[in-house]
């Protein structure tokens, strides 16, 4: 098939960059996404120009370092994917696909469509953690009874790979949803109790400091999400900031 | 309280509270609004107790400009600091996709609202005032020297509503609150946290509020307009 490529360009964090067109010929549906942009790139080599800079690494899903925006959605228009997996199937002859990189200011563009996202990991630092008794006679975590419906959600909150889709998505670049995940996946289980209330107003805090935005319950995260990470992790959340913030 | 509206979830939970304030009050306002349909004399009565009785108009009234007020004021600052969050937009985004017109459109729904609730206090609250705190005539009569003469609300609202640009007026900001509440309702109790079991059944809840509130004002409005 034959494609339109409309892909940001931008050299620089300070670039002020721009969309350029390409076109394509001969894409096979069989490749994935990113197949298809390795075959541009070694195009563009071999004319002398600079390939596009895109983060990548697993190819399978599990590191959420593919953060593209395309045709006016993160990870495009397939449901709880990320773009690796992502197949030219999905696209039609002819088509016009957008191809861009998270927008939000507390993720900046490094180049083409790579992003910072270490805002991500300082909130990560700020609190998404446990302290765990290393002496040596350290408990089985296995061996402290856990209610399955706790562990179940407690699971499928630590699914979150922090690719940044849903700050991607949100019209208010809030980044809620990561935060929510990483707040109950802790806040579900035994282990997390002793740090609960410094973990949760810390990493709002945080969160605030990296300049995502306030959360209007679009629900645009949790359609885009390619783990499936739930609003309610964003209810609770909400209680437990509360709960702490009446504490004190 | 100005220390947890430094955080966007304190914020964010503020809002569902003035909101849950706000839904509560349209709700009594509605109630009160539709005996006019049915019993002008209970309207009568219904509202002199709430313009007279001093714990509505000097507690509850008060909390209530400052709620509306609240309410407003926050929405244009979080959809500030919002528009900030994002310096480059996109060349292509398909919001559709994933979230719904009302969630996406809040601002320019709770601004019509606003319009219209301006107009609203100039027709209506602004007149009260001018009648009961200027002129000083508490008695809510028609003419205040005949004690025979009645009460004056029920007149004063059908007045209201001859002139056809008013009703399609109210009828429009009426269909702006619907498509606010659509959201917003179940927004309010996403913030506050409680996402539940329940979350399937209050929808269902907030479809009937959010719609058939709004309808109901519509329907009165058009009532006064066609039966005088
Ligand atoms: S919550 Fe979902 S969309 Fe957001 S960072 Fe985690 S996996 Fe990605
Ligand atoms: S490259 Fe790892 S998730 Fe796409």
């Amino acid at each position: 098939m034959n494609l339109t490529l409309k892909i940001w360009r931008q050299k620089s964090a300070k670039d002020k960059g721009k969309i350029v067109d390409y076109t394509m010929s001969d894409v096979s549906p069989d490749m994935s996404f990113l197949e298809m942009l390795d075959v541009l790139n070694q195009e563009l080599i071999d004319k002398g120009e600079e390939p596009i800079a895109f983060d990548h690494d697993c190819r399978e899903g599990i590191c959420g370092m593919c953060s593209m925006f395309v045709n006016g959605q993160a990870h495009g228009p397939d449901r709880a994917i990320t773009v690796c997996q992502l197949h030219m199937r999905s696209f039609k002859d002819g088509d016009t696909i957008y191809i861009e990189p998270w927008r939000a200011k507390a993720f900046p563009v490094i180049k083409d469509l790579i992003v910072d996202r270490s805002s991500f990991d300082r909130i990560q630092h700020a609190g998404g953690f446990i302290s765990v008794n290393t002496s040596g006679n350290t408990q089985d975590a296995n061996a402290i009874p856990i209610n399955k419906h706790d562990a179940d959600a407690a699971f499928d909150a630590a699914t979150c790979i922090g690719c940044g889709a849903c700050v991607a998505s949100c019209k208010n670049s809030s980044a809620m949803l990561f935060v929510s995940a990483k707040v109950s996946q802790f806040a579900l289980l035994p282990q997390g109790q002793v740090e609960a209330t410094d973990r949760v107003m810390n990493m709002v805090k945080q969160m605030d400091a990296e300049g995502f935005g306030n959360c209007t319950n679009t629900g645009a995260c949790e359609v885009e999400c390619p783990k499936g990470i739930s609003l309610e992790n964003i209810a609770r959340m909400n209680r437990e900031y509360l709960k702490a913030s009446f504490k004190g | 309280m100005s220390g947890i509206l430094n955080s966007s979830i304190g914020r964010k939970f503020a809002m569902a509270l003035s909101a849950l304030f706000l839904m509560v009050f349209i709700l009594q306002h509605f109630a009160i609004n539709i005996l006019s349909v049915f019993s002008p004399d209970t309207f009568n009565e219904a509202s002199h107790f709430m313009g007279t009785f001093w714990a509505v108009q000097f507690i509850l009234q008060p909390v209530l400009i400052f709620g509306v007020i609240f309410h407003f004021v926050m929405g244009f600052v979080l959809e500030i600091q919002n528009n900030r969050a994002r310096q480059v937009s996109y060349a292509k985004s398909n919001g559709a996709a994933n979230s719904s017109w009302m969630s996406r459109n809040m601002i320019w729904s709770g601004g019509f609202i606003l319009v219209f609730i301006v107009i609203h206090m100039i027709d209506f609250w602004v007149h009260e005032m001018n009648v009961k705190y200027v002129a000083g005539d508490m008695s809510g009569l028609i003419n205040p020297a005949d004690p025979t003469s009645g009460f004056r609300y029920y007149e004063e609202l059908v007045v209201k509503f001859v002139p056809i640009w008013r009703v399609a007026l109210y009828c429009v900001g009426f269909i702006f609150l619907a498509l606010h509440l659509l959201h917003g309702f179940g927004s309010a109790f996403q913030s506050i946290g409680a996402n539940n079991k329940y979350t399937k059944a209050l929808k269902g809840v907030s479809n009937v509020y959010s719609i058939g509130i709004p309808a109901g004002f519509i329907f009165i409005a058009l009532y006064h307009h066609f039966a005088h």
